[in-house]
């Protein structure tokens, strides 16, 4: 049991890191601006990362598989940690990160060292949606701005009304957006876990059944919520109050459309629906939720004619998508070699 | 969330209701000075002794608006720029208190060929604060109607200078009005009701850069 946890560790601290930073990019503005209290946002955000990722985490853990299929929790665990380590560094260097990003930068360098060759075509699809994801965000906030002004013209609802609304209406959408925060991202998490998964299937009252990689997801879930109740509140207060300077409504507005373009990057009953009727559908691969976020931003700044868009921020978008993998497959290559030859782990 | 829209709708009225006072000030103050310029004191003196009540009201009215938005934690994003505008607007109802209330101790003479000048001033002042009610109430529900109203308002402040000047030549250029002091008191007064239209403007100021916040 020991053995399992130590193994795993490396993943739950990823997790723990997601939870204290990705939850304030759904949560930041609305509790910033203290529309949301922290508590109820921390309670909620943990209830539904957790059931996004036990219903709906399979998809995009599955895309993860396809690129590198670690068969050892030892390689597993290195993985995670050279994502994990990767994240750590690039934060305390100031630099943009994400741990969709470092993970698949970790997987690739486990494929190198490996020697299993890289799945190219994987790899495109998933670097393909990292650019993909903000532009779609951007657009959705941008459609969702003109028709929720259009709306307030029409409705002329009062002040004091609509702010009730707009809180009700940032926990509604920060509760969609944990849910599709839980399903996109736990393959970061414990997507590398999920070959080697120490647990058996577990029979609930016979009502249910977890599957082993339900439980694994179920403990990837916990660790992010630990992350959000212990560490997050700082990060969001930070978000909400200086650097998307956003009204509750343009929050709600972001906040929406992020989660929406996450779940449909998580979302296996969607991709069948769209399949089913002949309709295209969306890759399940894990993004980035702070790019998502950032897109949706862009989206109202272009909305409102091209006030405040910030180009800085974009070029530093661009960078990660190049700087994260590479750091982490480096990372995940020279770790994989000191876990084989230092610790003489079996790690492919 | 039922709970909740019960305690929007009170703060929602409490809002209307202290919109309406001041509103209801205005037009008495109007009132209120043509009875004076008509001699009619005794309706005067009423017509202060409402106002006087209304004032109070909504001095009670903004406190009781001021509580709730904090204990209920209504807006906490607009809080401040609302608690501020209904402070700024209860500047309003006070300065029309205060004129009304140096006409009756003061009772300046006001000469027949400067009356028409002066419920002129009067009529014009009122509009430019029922211009302001209306685009606070559009602050509060119809958004976008905010600038309309505010154009409105810095029209009738720019007539009511206007007509202040023109009152102010007239009494000191006139020879029936026979001293220094008494021609000092008309200008006094004159400024005093053409204060209030200053006061809408002010407050219309302040409101115009609310709006631009409130923009989503």
């Amino acid at each position: 049991m020991f053995t399992i946890i130590f193994f795993l560790s490396s993943g739950l601290f990823l997790g723990w890191s997601l939870g204290a930073n990705d939850a304030a990019n759904v949560w930041g503005t609305a509790v910033g601006t203290r529309m949301v209290q922290f508590k109820r946002a921390a309670l909620t955000c943990s209830i539904f990362i957790i059931l996004g990722a036990v219903i709906s985490g399979s998809g995009a853990s599955h895309t993860l598989g396809k690129l590198g299929s670690i068969t050892t929790i030892a390689g597993a665990f290195t993985v995670a940690l050279a994502a994990a380590l990767s994240v750590y560094w690039m934060t305390k260097l100031a630099l943009p990160v994400s741990t969709s990003q470092a993970i698949v930068g970790a997987i690739v360098g486990w494929n190198i060292y490996a020697g299993t060759g890289i799945n190219l075509s994987s790899l495109y699809k998933i670097m393909g949606t990292w650019v993909f994801s903000p532009v779609l965000t951007a657009a959705i906030a941008f459609l969702l701005y003109f028709l929720i002004t259009l709306f307030l013209k029409k409705t002329n609802i009062h002040l004091i009304r609509l702010d009730g609304f707009t809180r009700t209406g940032l926990i509604v959408a920060g509760a969609f957006g944990s849910y599709s925060l839980g399903a996109n991202n736990i393959a970061n998490v414990m997507g590398v876990f999920t070959p080697t998964s120490p647990f058996n299937d577990l029979k609930i009252a016979n009502l249910f059944t977890l599957s082993s990689v339900q439980q694994l997801f179920l403990l990837g879930g916990l660790a992010i919520a630990v992350g959000v109740f212990t560490y997050s509140k700082k990060v969001m207060m930070t978000v909400g109050a200086s650097i998307y300077k956003l009204s509750p409504i343009t929050a709600f507005i972001v906040v929406l459309s992020s989660s929406v373009v996450l779940f449909l990057f998580a979302s296996e009953g969607l991709q069948l629906f769209l399949i089913s009727h002949g309709l295209p559908s969306f890759p399940l691969v894990p993004v980035s939720s702070s790019q998502s976020i950032v897109g949706g931003v862009i989206g109202i700044s272009l909305a409102k004619k091209g006030r405040n868009v910030n180009y800085a921020i974009l070029g530093r978008i661009a960078l990660g998508w190049i700087a994260t993998p590479v750091i982490a497959a480096v990372v995940s290559f020279v770790s994989l070699y000191f876990m084989q030859n230092v610790f003489i782990q079996q790690v492919f | 969330m039922k709970l909740f829209l019960s305690k929007t709708k009170e703060v929602e009225g409490e809002i209307e209701k202290f919109l309406e006072n001041i509103q209801r000030a205005g037009l008495l103050f109007e009132q209120a000075l043509k009875d004076y310029f008509n001699e009619r004191m005794e309706r005067f003196e009423d017509k202060c002794r409402e106002i006087d009540q209304l004032e109070h009201d909504s001095d009670e009215v903004r406190r009781d608006i001021k509580r709730k938005l904090y204990s209920y934690m209504l807006l906490p994003d607009s809080r401040g720029d609302v608690l501020g505008l209904i402070e700024n607007l209860d500047n309003v109802i006070d300065l029309t208190k205060k004129v009304v209330s140096h006409f009756s101790i003061e009772t300046p003479i006001i000469y027949p060929f400067l009356k028409d000048d002066f419920i002129e001033l009067a009529e014009t002042s009122v509009k430019a604060v029922c211009e302001l009610i209306g685009a606070s109430r559009a602050f509060f529900c119809e958004f976008s109607k905010v600038n309309d109203y505010l154009i409105k308002v810095f029209f009738w402040e720019h007539e009511a200078d206007k007509i202040e000047e023109q009152i102010k030549r007239k009494a000191f250029q006139s020879d029936q009005i026979e001293t220094f002091s008494r021609k000092v008191h008309i200008r006094y007064f004159c400024e005093r009701i053409s204060g209030l239209a200053d006061e809408a403007e002010s407050v219309g100021e302040r409101l115009s850069v609310y709006a631009i916040k409130r923009a989503i």
